[in-house]
């Protein structure tokens, strides 16, 4: 804020100790990136004695060298890859497809609010876990990529959103397509989706992101751990606790000494780095997004 | 009929969407007979033995329904309440520094653990509170014995509330930022010529302009009364905190994947979508009243 403030003591007290919150709450949000990246790179008995803190201890690449050796976890990440790309290309589309026709006027499409009620009804409400998994099933999609991209539904909210944007386009944009003859898909593509370019980046974030950060679909219908995604790769890595299983104190500390912390930091630290790649880039973008859903007139 | 020729193009726009939408949204409403049914895989939806509400009532009788249902309710109430509260501080904080380039550095900065997965932020939870992690290490500096954190059922639900609000409160400060943007700066003027100080701005001008956002956040989330956050709890938890953290989602998970219950899971998960569903709608509906505020 460009003020002028009397500055008087408490005031600026008050200034200091902001900045020193605010940048211990900076820290706290790095800091775990930061910590995976120590472990990771640590000697491996450094590691699991709980050594490293806030550098690593005895460098080693050794759990990277391992990883490269490591053929699951290629597949799952290639697994992750291609269920983002085509998860995002087949949801942007048919959101562009649908959002369209609903956001035209019921005089200009007579069921359009048929469909409305249909979509919002199916977005706040669901059948439930154990009915969409045996839906699931019997599409024989099991095992199949096609359940990972698919299997989370329409984004109907993304839907919503794109269609309020395509209202508050100027009404002009469609009369002109028409006159100069354009029928309504040449209308959609060539006119309304370029002008809503940071409106769809954004909604294309959101979608790529749940579909590279998504495991559950993964977990349960992929029944082979090499057609598991990425993130459900790294899942069973942390300590897998057989169920219904009397589990005392002494041997969960026991179990969790089995896991290889140095090469499960490194595989992590991996999985974070497309994102943090593409984050700086996203960033522009998310904000508009989400202002989207926020405020409308 | 030029209207036809020109709506059949809308319907042929709508149509891979909706096929999608019925394959894997509505078709599955079907199923839940199922929480109605004794369900047989062999036999099938339509041929399994029909025992009306007798499933809900086994389910309510369950010791376990009611463990879920007080962790489910305190655990996402308790998100709530701090995803409205920690962020509206963290706003008004982030709007009094002065330093601009500071400003925008904290904000990139704590926008990212939203972006990264639950499974992610579980390893490094469990990897900082783990026995042989950085929490006890801290510990054992200031004398203590390690703990096992993470297999502490006292302290579970706080891990959980705590962690999820550290993850999601940047993020979630974005739409107070936003509001705070369109605040006339001459208010803010005008006051402190009138002699207000520091505080005084912050109780009088910045709080009030942050109401109305407040409210409306805090009416939407309404609707996540019974979501405790899937994710975020399968991936931090273990048997030895079942008591306090298990969930109505692990819980019907547990239930129909892993011990093949599907009757029981289903009715459990039906039992969520309703309310859920009731709640959304109330809260829509008061939003709409008091805010003006519609979603479609």
């Amino acid at each position: 804020m460009t003020l002028v403030r009397t500055k008087t003591l408490g005031s600026r007290t008050f200034d200091i100790a902001n900045v020193i919150l605010l940048g211990l709450l900076l820290v706290s949000c790095l800091y775990p990136l930061w910590y995976t990246f120590c472990v990771s790179i640590s000697n491996k008995s450094a590691a699991n004695a709980g050594l490293v803190t806030i550098y690593p201890i005895g460098f080693s690449l050794t759990s990277y060298k391992e990883i490269i050796n490591d053929k699951l976890f290629f597949n799952s990440f290639w697994i992750s890859i291609q269920r983002t790309v085509l998860g995002t290309a087949i949801s942007m589309l048919i959101t562009v497809m649908m959002a369209y026709p609903l956001a035209k006027s019921k005089r200009e499409f007579t069921l359009r609010n048929t469909f409305m009620w249909i979509l919002v009804f199916c977005m706040l409400f669901n059948g439930g876990l154990i009915p969409w998994y045996l839906t699931v099933q019997q599409y024989h999609l099991i095992n199949s990529i096609w359940a990972l991209v698919l299997g989370g539904g329409v984004p109907i909210f993304n839907v919503i959103l794109v269609m309020n944007f395509f209202r508050n386009l100027p009404k002009d944009l469609h009369e002109a397509g028409i006159v100069d003859g354009a029928g309504p898909w040449s209308i959609l593509f060539r006119i309304y989706v370029p002008c809503s370019i940071p409106v769809l980046a954004a909604v294309a974030l959101f979608v790529s992101v749940y579909h590279w950060n998504e495991f559950f679909n993964g977990l349960v219908l992929m029944n082979t751990s090499d057609k598991y995604p990425l993130q459900t790769y790294i899942q069973q890595l942390v300590v897998n606790i057989p169920v219904g299983t009397n589990l005392t104190p002494e041997q969960y500390k026991k179990l969790s000494e089995l896991s290889n912390r140095t090469l499960n930091a490194a595989k992590v630290f991996i999985a974070m780095v497309p994102m943090l790649v593409v984050y700086p880039f996203l960033q522009k973008y998310f904000v508009t997004g989400i202002m989207l859903g926020a405020v409308k007139e | 009929m030029r209207r036809w020729s020109v709506q059949k193009h809308y319907y042929l726009m709508l149509l891979p969407g909706m096929v999608w939408l019925v394959m894997f949204s509505i078709v599955p409403m079907f199923g839940i007979v199922m929480a109605f049914e004794n369900y047989n895989p062999g036999q099938g939806i339509f041929h399994s033995e029909w025992v009306g509400w007798d499933n809900f009532k086994y389910m309510f009788q369950l010791n376990d329904s009611k463990t879920v249902l007080i962790n489910t309710v305190i655990i996402a109430v308790g998100k709530i309440v701090f995803h409205l509260v920690v962020p509206l501080v963290f706003a008004i904080l982030l709007n009094e520094l002065t330093n601009l380039r500071f400003k925008r550095l904290v904000q990139t900065v704590v926008y990212l653990p939203h972006f990264l997965s639950w499974v992610i932020m579980a390893t490094i939870v469990i990897g900082i509170f783990g026995y042989y992690g950085v929490a006890n290490t801290v510990v054992q500096m200031f004398g203590g014995q390690p703990k096992l954190f993470m297999a502490d059922a006292g302290l579970f639900r706080q891990l959980v509330i705590g962690t999820d609000v550290w993850k999601e409160f940047g993020y979630n400060a974005i739409i107070y930022l936003a509001a705070l943007t369109g605040v006339n700066l001459n208010l803010y003027e005008a006051a402190a010529i009138d002699g207000a100080n520091r505080w005084q701005l912050i109780r009088h001008i910045t709080l009030p302009s942050l109401a109305t956002t407040v409210v409306l956040l805090g009416v939407l989330s309404l609707g996540n009364v019974l979501n405790a956050g899937f994710d975020q709890v399968y991936n931090l938890y273990n048997p030895l905190v079942y008591s306090t953290g298990d969930i109505l989602d692990t819980w019907v998970y547990r239930l129909g994947l892993q011990n093949l219950q599907f009757s029981l899971a289903t009715a459990a998960g039906l039992f969520k979508s309703v309310i859920s569903f009731v709640l959304i709608v109330i809260s829509y509906r008061l939003a709409y009243r008091y805010a003006d505020y519609t979603v479609f």
